[in-house]
């Protein structure tokens, strides 16, 4: 009697069982028909469609006639010996060092600058801030009368006896023989720098004030207690544990800058001998402008493949970090 | 004692940066407003004799039917997006399952991507679905590319809300939909609000599909302002009034809701 008392239980908890499994199941179809949309939009839009510009990175269409006859790897070893496309190379590894750079040491700086207990704190955050909700195209057209070799900030720099010639210098810092150009810093790109670290600062200084917030006081207190300066603190405490931080803003930082073209197309141009030319404003002139569509599918494609050089590895890390 | 040194340098130095980040606006402002005689570059940083709204009111009959697509174009792609994104941070972060993580990367690396790398193919697409130059093609661009971060930014919102909420709520025998509607939706007010700020904003400064999606009549107004400012016969203090005209909305949301824009480019940019 008990033991059939026992095995109907056993057969009524497994009809539950397996009645919570299904209903869990349906469920589970609905979630994936929730996503199923916007997955199939992205594996087409930009999966299937990075496929097909590398496609036409590989074939002759270079006029308006549409033209997918195969032409293996010419467009990419005419880039590669290509004045213009030497140059923006040169041109791009010299912005992005600097505009990562200065946009690390002033969003470090003045975050610590206001995180110390400062009056007026969000008063500072604002303005530093502020910048981030504008439009590159704004900032270009502004920041090209601001650097602007007669006038802008040269009007002031004239007491000091300095009259940078800013984006329309042609000289080119350090420079040695490299392929068809001259590899060095082109003097012309510290003004496209200088726009691009006005606007973007504001997102190292909230990303480091955040990252600052989270560090808790009782940790420089025990360092403080140790016998650490202030200096020390930051150097050997909090420093280290930023890092994290400045590691995603490296990453956020260089895929900005090395798929860059509203800006540098709206304040300076190409430039002189393409001394303010990046990849992005190529790709626009030769494909849009110029109709070659090949050559502009393999701009387009090294630019992603210099993005996911960065990308890719952090994406995989943070994928591994998450489970 | 240091420290006695120390905060007046550290004074110094925040107000010069300060200044040095507003004189743009300082520049805009007062070219905008000066009249066309006194608008020199010798005179770039003098504040005019007399105050001249004119630059405003051309500045706005050139980019008024610019700034009107900027709107159509805008909040219907913020609201569809956002949709989109919670629907889909919903099911990657309440209903996970094997394979989840690995596509929500698979969604999260369309946000790196430079869109050069798709714009060839997505032109022919638009060409061949008649939506090329047209705003709702516009609108569907910038639905699909605002996926990923939309995704990201509802998945790390409704990872905050406790799973034991929804499991109480299956307890309850509520459903994928009806927990989605009456847990999910409610706690999503200020998320909403985050992601709709940050892609009006996103979308609204958008330069390159602008460009090469639209040509004349359809064009949003980031284009029109680059155009202006091209032009030669432009005078630069219409430039200048032109681009206060197209950063307004932006810049209002920022001073009127910064909080809401810093939180978004926080959860934008943190791990996902």
């Amino acid at each position: 009697m008990q033991e059939e008392l026992a095995t109907q239980r056993h057969t009524e908890q497994k009809l539950q069982l397996n009645k919570k499994k299904k209903k869990v199941t349906k469920d589970q179809w609905i979630a994936l028909g929730f996503l199923a949309p916007s997955f199939i939009l992205i594996l087409i839009f930009v999966y299937g469609f990075i496929g097909w510009t590398g496609w036409v990175s590989l074939s002759n269409w270079n006029s308006l006639v549409q033209d997918m006859s195969f032409a293996g790897l010419k467009n990419y070893l005419f880039l590669f010996q290509d004045f213009r496309f030497q140059a923006d190379l040169r041109n791009t590894i010299f912005f992005t060092i600097l505009f990562i750079g200065l946009v690390i040491v002033m969003g470090l700086g003045l975050s610590i600058l206001i995180d110390q207990k400062t009056r007026g704190e969000s008063l500072f955050r604002n303005i530093f801030l502020f910048p981030m909700a504008l439009s590159f195209v704004v900032t270009g057209v502004v920041w090209q009368w601001l650097l602007n070799p007669s006038t802008g900030f040269n009007y002031f720099l004239k007491v000091f006896g300095i009259q940078p010639k800013w984006y329309t210098d042609t000289n080119i810092l350090a420079g040695f023989e490299w392929g068809n150009i001259e590899f060095g810093l082109p003097v012309a790109i510290i003004a496209v720098v200088i726009a691009a670290v006005w606007q973007m600062t504001g997102f190292s200084l909230a990303m480091y004030l955040a990252g600052l917030r989270g560090i808790p006081e009782e940790l420089r207190e025990a360092a403080r207690m140790d016998g650490a300066t202030e200096f020390q603190i930051y150097r050997k405490v909090i420093l280290p544990m930023l890092m994290p931080i400045t590691v995603s803003v490296v990453i956020i930082m260089a895929h900005i800058s090395l798929k860059i073209f509203d800006l540098i197309y709206a304040m300076s141009g190409s430039g002189a001998n393409f001394v303010t030319d990046v990849p992005g404003v190529y790709m626009f002139e030769t494909t849009f402008q110029g109709q070659y569509y090949a050559n502009g599918a393999a701009i387009a494609i090294i630019m992603l493949l210099l993005v996911a050089v960065f990308i890719v590895p952090y994406l995989i890390t943070n994928r591994r970090s998450d489970s | 004692m240091a420290l006695n040194i120390w905060k007046p340098i550290k004074y110094t130095i925040l107000v010069i940066m300060a200044i040095l980040f507003l004189a743009p606006v300082y520049v805009i402002l007062v070219t905008s407003i000066k009249p066309l005689d006194e608008v020199s570059l010798e005179t770039m940083w003098e504040l005019p004799t007399s105050i001249d709204f004119s630059s405003y009111t051309e500045a706005f009959s050139e980019l008024a039917p610019n700034f009107m697509n900027s709107l159509y174009l805008v909040i219907p792609a913020t609201l569809l997006s956002a949709l989109l994104g919670a629907m889909n941070g919903y099911v990657l972060s309440k209903w996970k399952f094997k394979g989840s993580e690995l596509l929500f990367t698979v969604i999260l690396f369309g946000m790196f991507i430079p869109y050069q790398s798709i714009l060839i193919p997505l032109i022919q697409f638009l060409r061949n679905i008649e939506l090329y130059n047209t705003i709702p093609g516009l609108i569907l661009t910038h639905v699909v590319y605002g996926l990923p971060i939309t995704t990201l930014m509802f998945r790390n919102f409704y990872a905050n809300i406790p799973d034991t909420m929804i499991e109480a709520a299956k307890m309850d025998g509520a459903n994928f939909l009806g927990i989605f509607r009456h847990i999910i939706i409610p706690l999503s007010i200020t998320g909403f609000v985050v992601v709709a700020i940050w892609q009006f904003t996103n979308i609204w400064n958008e330069f390159l599909f602008a460009v090469t999606i639209t040509t004349s009549d359809s064009q949003p107004i980031m284009v029109a302002l680059q155009n202006l400012s091209g032009s030669q016969i432009v005078q630069w203090n219409v430039q200048m009034a032109g681009a206060l005209l197209a950063a307004l909305p932006t810049l209002l949301v920022y001073i009127f809701l910064g909080k809401f824009f810093v939180r978004g480019l926080l959860a934008g940019s943190v791990k996902g």
